[in-house]
């Protein structure tokens, strides 16, 4: 590759650090490296960073942070050789797969050429890294997804995916944090809220943790949905393994 | 007790303060002011903290009135009509209301399309992630100002105060003018081409009515990119010019989601982003280009303007009854 990473301005304000242009974890893993990096030591008049699949927005103060100042100690983190991004926390998730969650599950079989029980045992056996956050709060962009769960999106989006959703499109797959109109393919469906308004931390999980569902029977889920709605942290942190 | 009385809010009326930072890299919204230097303006003429929430007034305007008796607060309505009772207000003013007094914020012909109302020490309200701005889409923040509500100040202790004088600001313009905004280039301006390039500076452009706080959808010459308008999402900053597939551009405000996929050709500076946020659809305007320094010098003037303002400070004074 030539040319990245590269900057690019966003307004005054705002700098994206661009590792590429396309989707690839390897790229992913780079840009959470950087941004793992800038947390473990932050920058006054560093503000907040994004990361993507394939860059990292940063937005900064330009009257306290020059631009020049902010490049240059990028670029000497980026010199330091990035930093492998093993510091993810890895956590489990319950998740159920009985068909009255798994709407798509039939056209992602299909479309695949898969049969269901290895649409569920491939995705039920990944281990994935939050990437991003996007499109609403808490919706969790993960990379891991098995190449052989790869179909395009639906062709009318749904109006309305519920909370906890499992969806998969385009080679990428979301734990869905809250009701929104979506064109992915729901196959499952999680108790865990990684996003809950009321509590600190409001986001359990951070990018660039990693995570494993735990599929359970549709009996089990019921109960586990009533713990959730009552407000009960599902998500449970697996120890000792951190990192890949 | 120092309350407000809502007698009538319009749509799109909602409290603000500077934003929910530190959550953009867990999707959330940060919301705040539409305008930030007429936000910060309110605050600053009351003597709050930076951060205190502020009622952001919708294009139609607001009135209100003071029941418990004498209260001093701020408003910054540039383009708007201000009155109190048959008192005609300057659109930068801090000011008593007397109990019994009607305070009328409504459009005027110059135009402008957020107002500011600012209560000593800030409008109180419960916040939400650490702040008390007001995001719609998502539900976070304290939700919309409607008519019918009574809003409390955080600091009862700073209520108006015997002969405290009424006063007006009067800023001069700064340029380059409200028919030209900045813009610095990026972060995907080389998927554009010479010609779309030329089209985003010839204009004009106006403000389609079909915009809100999230988006200001623009009229004006289409920009094509030059292999389509769909790129693998990165960062959304505020002023974004982004440019889905039919070529019409928009630019993302305050209510922006933080990540996107579409082309951004480039992003008004922060120093203009008042300027955009307050024209009314249909008015004519063009983007010009400028440096990283240049648009810095913009915001160091601005802020300046910011901290700067007293000596433009010219006492009321009206006839009784």
């Amino acid at each position: 590759m030539t040319g990245f990473p590269r900057f690019r301005d966003a307004g005054e304000a705002a700098l994206v650090v661009e590792f590429g242009t396309v989707i690839d974890d390897r790229l992913a893993e780079q840009v959470l490296a950087l941004d793992l990096a800038l947390l473990a030591a932050p920058l006054q008049g560093l503000l907040e960073s994004v990361p993507t699949y394939r860059s990292l927005m940063l937005h900064y103060d330009p009257l306290v942070l020059p631009r020049a100042s902010l490049i240059g100690h990028i670029g000497q983190l980026l010199s330091q050789g990035a930093p492998v991004a093993t510091t993810g926390r890895l956590w489990c998730l319950p998740a159920c797969y009985d068909p009255q969650f798994a709407d798509d599950i039939g056209h992602v079989a299909r479309t695949t050429g898969l049969a269901a029980d290895r649409v569920i045992a491939l995705h039920a056996g990944a281990t994935y890294r939050i990437v991003m956050y996007g499109f609403a709060p808490g919706w969790a962009y993960l990379s891991g997804l098995p190449p052989a769960l790869t179909l395009p999106r639906r062709a009318t989006p749904r109006e309305m995916i519920p909370a906890g959703a499992l969806i998969i499109a385009g080679g990428q797959a979301i734990v869905a944090a809250g009701p929104m109109p979506s064109g992915w393919h729901i196959i499952g469906r999680t108790a865990a809220r990684l996003f809950m308004p009321g509590q600190d931390p409001a986001f359990p999980l951070s990018p660039g943790d990693r995570l494993q569902f735990d599929p359970v029977d549709a009996g089990a889920f019921a109960a586990l949905q009533q713990r959730a709605a009552a407000g009960e942290v599902l998500m449970r942190r697996v120890p000792g393994r951190q990192g890949a | 007790m120092t309350v407000l009385h809502i007698l009538q809010a319009g749509p799109a009326t909602t409290l603000q303060d500077r934003g929910r930072h530190g959550f953009l890299r867990f999707g959330v919204t940060p919301a705040g002011p539409m305008d930030w230097f007429s936000h910060q303006l309110a605050n600053r003429l009351l003597e709050n903290p930076p951060d205190a929430a502020v009622i952001e007034i919708g294009p139609t305007g607001l009135i209100c009135t003071a029941p418990a008796g004498p209260l001093r607060l701020a408003v910054v309505a540039p383009g708007f009509s201000v009155e109190r009772g048959k008192d005609r207000l300057p659109g930068r003013v801090a000011l008593t209301l007397q109990k019994g007094q009607r305070l009328i914020i409504r459009p005027g012909p110059a135009g402008g399309m957020w107002a500011y109302l600012a209560l000593p020490g800030g409008v109180d309200a419960p916040p939400v992630m650490g702040s008390r701005a007001t995001h719609l889409r998502s539900g976070l923040g304290p939700g919309p100002v409607q008519t019918g509500d009574t809003l409390q100040a955080v600091d009862p202790g700073r209520a108006a105060q015997e002969g405290q004088p009424d006063q007006g600001l009067i800023l001069p313009p700064l340029p380059p003018g409200p028919d030209a905004l900045r813009y610095v280039p990026g972060p995907q301006d080389d998927l554009f081409g010479p010609d779309s390039h030329a089209a985003l500076q010839a204009g004009p452009y106006a403000v389609s009515p079909r915009s809100d706080r999230m988006a200001y959808r623009l009229t004006g010459p289409p920009l094509p990119a030059l292999a389509g308008h769909d790129i693998v999402s990165d960062g959304i900053a505020m002023g974004a010019i982004q440019v889905p597939g039919d070529g019409q551009p928009f630019v993302l405000m305050a209510d922006r989601q933080p990540t996107g996929g579409y082309p951004k050709i480039g992003t008004v500076i922060r120093a203009d982003l008042p300027i955009l946020a307050q024209l009314r659809p249909g008015v004519p305007f063009r983007f010009i280009p400028v440096t990283i320094d240049a648009a810095v010098a913009a915001l160091q003037a601005t802020q300046d303007r910011l901290a700067h303002f007293a000596p433009h400070l010219r006492r009321l004074r009206f006839a009784a009854g």
